[in-house]
């Protein structure tokens, strides 16, 4: 085995490295832990929890931020739900949605997508009621129902305020996913809350897994922003910084 | 204890042991949804821990503000500086918590100091961006009139333009201190004593957990309603903004 490097000469983030990439025994009892195929698949099952939190605080949020941007009516209740969105203590809301309602994958995924609704819901309904209402009149003229203005000229032009909702609703929610291991699910929050178990490398380690599915969440919700924006709107702000 | 219980059994008779969660056992063994007894009995053990947290809130939102105030002071002259702080205290924000502690935890290891960075930095973000904000929301006119009046440089940035921004900037140390209450509750993870701990030690018991979010929550408020009445008694002349971008 002479070809296996060992970083532990890094100190404990050397041995965090390690933990990930070679098994190990565990600090209580026999069992091997961490090694790439049980990260991996923790990786795997952390981005499962988050996405499907994710999509149903979107599917939610969206549909109600759409609607009220459009008729412009609510704002007191869009931009308040977001400001009371930040104050939920993720802690807390799990340990009440653990305990009076259940543990389990679907009760978990409830806990997420309210953290999600807040932001997504405040940014959409931003986006769409500050569309400039010269281009919905001009959609108007054209002779566009509501359902063509909302989907080819208001929608397109929120994209980015939209965007910025979800990657902020996607970052908390990627985040506080670690804190499902405490409801029954495993994800990467196991090597974090199980110190007694993985020692202060499994808990480094996780620790830089999930920093790093967070900065690459963020990173790829920013491209999707980028992609659809409208190519218009790239061009007005390059012209309007230039 | 369920030992000594099942030696004493014999004695006591089988309906002690049968009664610790039977329909006779107290409200907590049997965890229905709020024992208002036990709250009662119990509150003194949230006192500490809720003295933790407030100290804890207001040592690091003065931390951040501090820091990003002397950011936005750097960046005021220097508008290129901008983008670069924006983006740095953006990546900041973006690391979880949960891993923030336990990345520090091979350089400060865990305790009050690895909190107070942790969450000293989450206020960076929003308090620099609305510092930043308010500044350049001041009417060019105001400007110009304080320099028709003479104003230096910096006599015109803290007599003119900083006190115009105030709304913005309360309103950012709102939101920065409403979402630090919140995750300073994870610092129990970093063995700090806030209302985190008692909340994590009994996680499952109903009541523990409606105590310790419910405190958290009703500070939130108290310290948002704080900021608000700090804004109309500073900035009297605008009704302070809802508009808090996400």
């Amino acid at each position: 085995m002479s070809h296996v490097i060992h970083l532990g000469f890094l100190g404990t983030f050397g041995d965090a490295f390690d933990f990930i990439l070679h098994q190990q025994k565990a600090r209580i009892g026999d069992n091997l832990v961490g090694g790439p195929d049980k990260s991996l698949s923790l990786v795997g099952e952390h981005l499962k929890v988050t996405f499907l939190s994710l999509g149903v605080a979107a599917a939610v949020a969206l549909p109600v931020g759409i609607i009220l941007g459009h008729v412009r009516r609510g704002e007191t209740f869009a931009i308040a739900l977001g400001n009371a969105g930040r104050a939920v203590p993720e802690l807390a809301l799990i340990a009440f949605v653990a305990a009076y309602i259940g543990v389990g994958l679907a009760n978990v995924t409830f806990a997420f997508a309210i953290l999600g609704i807040p932001p997504i819901l405040t940014n959409t309904y931003v986006g769409m009621s500050q569309v400039d209402r010269n281009a919905v009149q001009a959609a108007r003229g054209m002779g566009m129902t509501n359902l063509q203005s909302i989907f080819r000229v208001e929608l397109p032009l929120a994209v980015p305020t939209i965007m910025a909702g979800v990657r902020t609703a996607g970052v908390n929610i990627i985040a506080t996913v670690a804190l499902a291991s405490l409801a029954g699910l495993s994800t990467l929050g196991d090597y974090i809350i199980n110190r007694n178990v993985y020692g202060d490398q499994g808990v480094v380690a996780g620790a830089i897994l999930i920093a790093l599915l967070a900065l690459a969440l963020d990173f790829g919700l920013a491209g999707l922003q980028w992609a659809l924006t409208p190519r218009g709107l790239k061009l007005a702000r390059a012209g309007a910084s230039a | 204890m369920t030992a000594l219980i099942a030696q004493l059994a014999p004695v006591l008779g089988q309906v002690e042991i049968h009664n610790r969660t039977g329909p006779n056992a107290p409200c907590q063994a049997q965890n229905k949804a709020f024992c208002f007894d036990w709250a009662v009995d119990n509150f003194d053990r949230y006192t500490t821990p809720l003295l933790n947290h407030v100290l804890i809130v207001l040592v690091c939102v003065a931390i951040g503000f501090a820091a990003a105030f002397g950011m936005a002071l750097i960046s005021h002259g220097r508008r290129w500086l901008i983008p670069t702080f924006t983006g740095t205290t953006g990546v900041l924000y973006t690391i979880p918590s949960l891993a923030f502690i336990f990345l520090l935890l091979p350089i400060t290891g865990l305790g009050t100091t690895t909190a107070i960075i942790v969450l000293s930095v989450y206020t960076l973000q929003i308090i620099y961006r609305n510092i930043v904000a308010g500044l350049a929301n001041v009417p060019p006119e105001s400007k110009d009139a304080g320099r028709g009046m003479g104003m230096t440089d910096r006599q015109l940035l803290w007599r003119v333009e900083l006190p115009l921004a105030l709304p913005e900037i309360i309103a950012g140390l709102r939101i920065a201190t409403v979402s630090t209450v919140a995750i300073a509750s994870l610092m129990v993870f970093a063995n700090v004593n806030t209302l985190g701990e008692p909340l994590y030690q009994q996680i499952s018991f109903k009541t523990n957990v409606v105590i310790a979010g419910g405190l958290m929550i009703l500070m939130a408020i108290a310290f948002d309603a704080l900021l608000l009445l700090a804004q109309r008694l500073l900035a009297p002349w605008r009704r302070p903004s809802m508009e808090a971008l996400a």
